[in-house]
């Protein structure tokens, strides 16, 4: 029997969970950034304090890059306060999440520790860890020069290879390099064809100064580029006449390709209508996996007004994940109805405008009679405010009270005024959501949202979440 | 006399942000023949309209000017205004469209609204484009300076069709603005932050709390099926926009607005909409484009302060009487001396000759 205790515990964990997934301290919509900044730090040192176990747990959840980057180095920052057994999670649990972090990440990390004068043994360590598992030693060299050079000094290490440290510290000594990178990287600077053996952003310096043409740089830079930033500059790259940078839609994510999708212009959208359906549907299948067509009868409300534009520095994401969750959805469901809140039918021509009559849209999808119903919105019920919830509460009051319909609400923005994502109603579970290939971890995650699960069985399924994750090697770089 | 009519225009649920709400006001079809004039304007039509206050380079030679009053003009034709000298510090350079600082356009709304003595007033105008208003003015504040309302109009989410919306600030009407086009309503959106506001309202910005949303209620009592659950929902719209019509626009629809019309343009009347100034009770100046039918194509109100309402009520009652100081003064139930010196106060002294004040002043008049 849970305690009153036990209940808020179980409330204040989700919320933070809530949080963890979908704010990345970005202006949004409503709030800016300082406003969300605050809001996170805030839960993020009641939850440290109150909960320190469930905090470190949160790490094998499908929370965001900003805040895994933010537990890890609160964690290292309070490391005398923590028993020699939550030490040894906490630290596997941190090293495990680290090598999941893309690289920049993880040295700004190291870089925000140096600052905030962190340096205890096991920060020292968990440094020393993650470089020495480090693929590519001289790669990370050059692309990451000062970062690494100011992780090295800080955690006391030495450098791995005898030429890097003279790389780090000593550069322009050397007259030669044995190591390829760090020769071309000393050649760029005189030589106009060493600077494309480098990665593409080092290149991009040296490509300035040297007075490459950025048509002529991008062309060939091309084959250096990670896949992300040729989805990023295929666009631009395009306009000046270099096709050589040419992402290959059907391998990017399903999110960020939505992104990239909702960034064309219309015109474009029309004509490469086959192409970038495709490119969506063959994502949305490998992100759905072994549950394709597993759902049976899915309906989906999806929010399509002016507030899911975003901000300038997170633009149409709210979109772009209603987006891919319609993709993932129809490779998930067996029979799928996609309804956006604008009435508008054709989701590659999707647009953030007007407002959100979200109750009246979840009438017409409950009179598909779905097995489940999935609500993707920002909870800003507008047209009129709270139909939706009234909608839900009557209809699982009166008319479905045996619950044959599922119904959840995935919210891919942080409310930072109430410390949580928004809600529509009192018995709809909500969750908050980052990338739509997350979705089906977190409807099945938003039963505890529902308030009817407590504080034990949350402890259990974080419990199974760390032993799986820390088990998995490879679960989250397939996608 | 007559009341306004929204006829053709549907309010949709409001959208609160702090204490701002702001009604959206939604035509079914838009009103054909009548368009924001070209120069200002995304689209071309037979006739143009330019709101009051309106600042645009419309010589073409880089001078901008105003529109001083809501100007109505063939679509080919430029519409009359106002050259503008604008300093170097508040932006000569830009050639945004903007409004005009204020000043000059509440104080110029009460001139042209009020008549008058047509000399005396072209003189009193005169001056208070050069000197500004008289000391005992009241304050109008740009929509940047009420607290919230730049990040209300940021946030709003527009309707599809949504031709018109109507501010409240503390629920309190700050203005009602609408247009023909939706088109046209997305254009001058943005602008509505430029508009002036009273101090009443500046002052409720600042110091109110938010304002509760209307949330919709649906009791759950009688409802068995999905369609009885979709009426309710559907019902709850009727009785927003009943209730908003009623009760929260009650103080700009119900009271009855003298109608002045200036000038007829094919179907299109402008008119100006002029308050009965009852003082301790909401009065709202505007202007307004009629169509044949006499429904509004075009509406921009002002709320004016209590004092503004007296200066109205003083000039109301002087015109009632021909401008006769002692027929007016005996309704007032005052001396003739002790209006004239409600005059001076309420800054219309220029009005007296100066021979005849100072004998108000010293007593014997």
């Amino acid at each position: 029997m849970d305690t009153y205790g036990d209940l808020v515990a179980a409330e204040d964990v989700l919320l933070f969970v809530n949080a963890a997934i979908t704010s990345t301290g970005q202006r949004e919509f409503h709030s800016d950034a300082a406003e969300q900044r605050l809001s996170l730090d805030f839960l993020h040192a009641y939850i440290l304090g109150n909960y320190r176990e469930l905090y470190a747990a949160t790490l094998a959840l499908e929370i965001n890059d900003h805040n895994a980057v933010l537990i890890v180095r609160r964690l290292l920052e309070s490391s005398a306060e923590a028993s020699a057994e939550q030490r040894r999670t906490e630290g596997r649990l941190i090293a495990r999440r680290l090598a999941l972090l893309p690289p920049q990440r993880v040295y700004g990390l190291f870089g925000a520790l140096r600052r905030a004068k962190v340096n205890n043994r096991r920060t020292r360590a968990v440094i020393r860890d993650w470089i020495a598992a480090r693929p590519d030693p001289a790669l990370d060299a050059v692309k990451y020069r000062g970062a690494l050079k100011q992780a090295v000094r800080h955690a006391h290490l030495a450098p791995a290879a005898t030429e890097l440290g003279g790389f780090l510290f000593t550069p322009g000594r050397a007259a030669r390099y044995a190591t390829p990178i760090l020769e071309s990287w000393r050649r760029a600077h005189y030589q106009r064809s060493a600077l494309f053996e480098l990665p593409y952003t080092v290149a991009e310096g040296f490509a300035a100064r040297q007075g490459v043409p950025r048509a002529e740089f991008l062309e060939r830079i091309a084959p250096r580029m990670t896949r992300l930033e040729q989805l990023r500059l295929q666009e631009s790259a395009g306009r000046l006449g270099a096709g050589a940078v040419r992402a290959d839609l059907g391998r990017m994510p399903l999110t960020r390709l939505a992104s990239y999708v909702l960034a064309l212009p219309v015109a474009d959208r029309v004509a490469r209508r086959a192409e970038l359906t495709g490119a969506l549907r063959t994502a949305a299948l490998r992100a759905a996996g072994g549950q394709r067509g597993r759902w049976g009868r899915v309906a989906a409300v999806l929010d399509d007004s002016f507030s899911t534009d975003g901000s300038g520095a997170k633009r149409r994401r709210p979109l772009a994940v209603a987006l891919a969750c319609h993709h993932l959805l129809e490779a998930l469901a067996a029979d799928y109805t996609g309804l956006w809140t604008s009435g508008r039918t054709d989701p590659l021509l999707a647009r953030p405008s007007g407002p959100t009559p979200l109750g009246l849209r979840i009438l017409d999808a409950l009179d598909t009679a779905p097995e489940r119903l999935l609500i993707v919105s920002d909870g800003w019920d507008n047209a009129p405010p709270g139909l939706a919830g009234e909608v839900l509460r009557i209809w699982r009051t009166r008319l479905d009270p045996d619950r044959r319909t599922a119904v959840v609400h995935l919210n891919p923005v942080y409310d930072a005024d109430g410390f949580d994502v928004r809600r529509l109603a009192a018995g709809v579970p909500t969750a908050g959501l980052r990338d739509a290939e997350d979705l089906p971890a977190l409807v099945e995650f938003a039963r505890f949202a529902e308030g009817r699960t407590g504080l034990a069985e949350l402890r259990d399924h974080l419990a199974a979440a760390t032993g799986r994750f820390l088990a998995a090697p490879d679960a989250r770089e397939a996608r | 006399m007559s009341t306004l009519d929204l006829t053709g225009l549907t309010a949709r649920p409001s959208q609160v942000w702090g204490a701002v709400r702001l009604v959206p006001l939604v035509r079914g079809e838009p009103v054909e023949g009548l368009r924001l004039h070209r120069l200002v304007g995304p689209a071309d039509a037979e006739l143009g309209y330019v709101p009051h206050g309106f600042v645009a380079d419309w010589a073409q030679d880089g001078t901008p000017a105003a529109a001083y009053g809501t100007q109505l003009a063939a679509g080919g034709a430029l519409p009359e205004r106002m050259p503008l000298r604008i300093s170097g510090r508040t932006g000569g350079r830009r050639t945004r469209l903007r409004f005009l600082p204020q000043q000059l356009a509440v104080d110029g709304y009460l001139a042209r609204h009020a008549g008058g003595p047509p000399i005396v007033w072209e003189q009193w105008s005169q001056r208070a484009v050069r000197h500004g208003l008289p000391p005992r003015a009241e304050e109008a504040y740009q929509g940047s300076e009420v607290r919230g309302l730049a990040d209300a109009l940021r946030v709003f989410e527009l309707h599809p069709g949504q031709c018109g919306l109507v501010v409240y600030v503390a629920d309190a009407l700050a203005g009602a603005f609408v247009v023909p086009h939706p088109e046209d309503y997305r254009v001058l959106h943005p602008t509505l932050v430029l508009d002036l506001y009273g101090e009443l309202i500046h002052h409720y910005a600042t110091y109110m709390a938010p304002v509760p949303e209307f949330r919709a209620r649906i009791p759950g009592a009688g409802i068995r099926s999905l369609a009885d659950l979709r009426a309710a929902a559907r019902r709850q719209e009727s009785d927003w926009a009943e209730f908003h019509g009623s009760v929260l626009a009650g103080g700009l629809l119900g009271p009855e607005h003298v109608v002045r019309t200036l000038y007829r343009m094919g179907r299109f009347t402008l008119a100006r909409l002029v308050p009965p100034f009852a003082p301790k009770q909401e009065n709202h100046l505007g202007e307004a484009i009629l169509d044949g039918a006499g429904r509004i194509a075009y509406l921009k109100t002002f709320r004016l302060s209590e004092s503004q309402v007296r200066r109205g009520h003083l000039l109301d009652r002087l015109a009632a009487h021909d401008w006769h100081l002692g027929d007016t003064a005996a309704e007032l139930g005052l001396s003739e001396a002790q209006l004239g010196l409600r005059l001076e106060s309420a800054g219309f002294g220029s009005m007296l000759r100066q021979d005849v004040l100072d004998g108000y002043r010293s007593g014997r008049g």
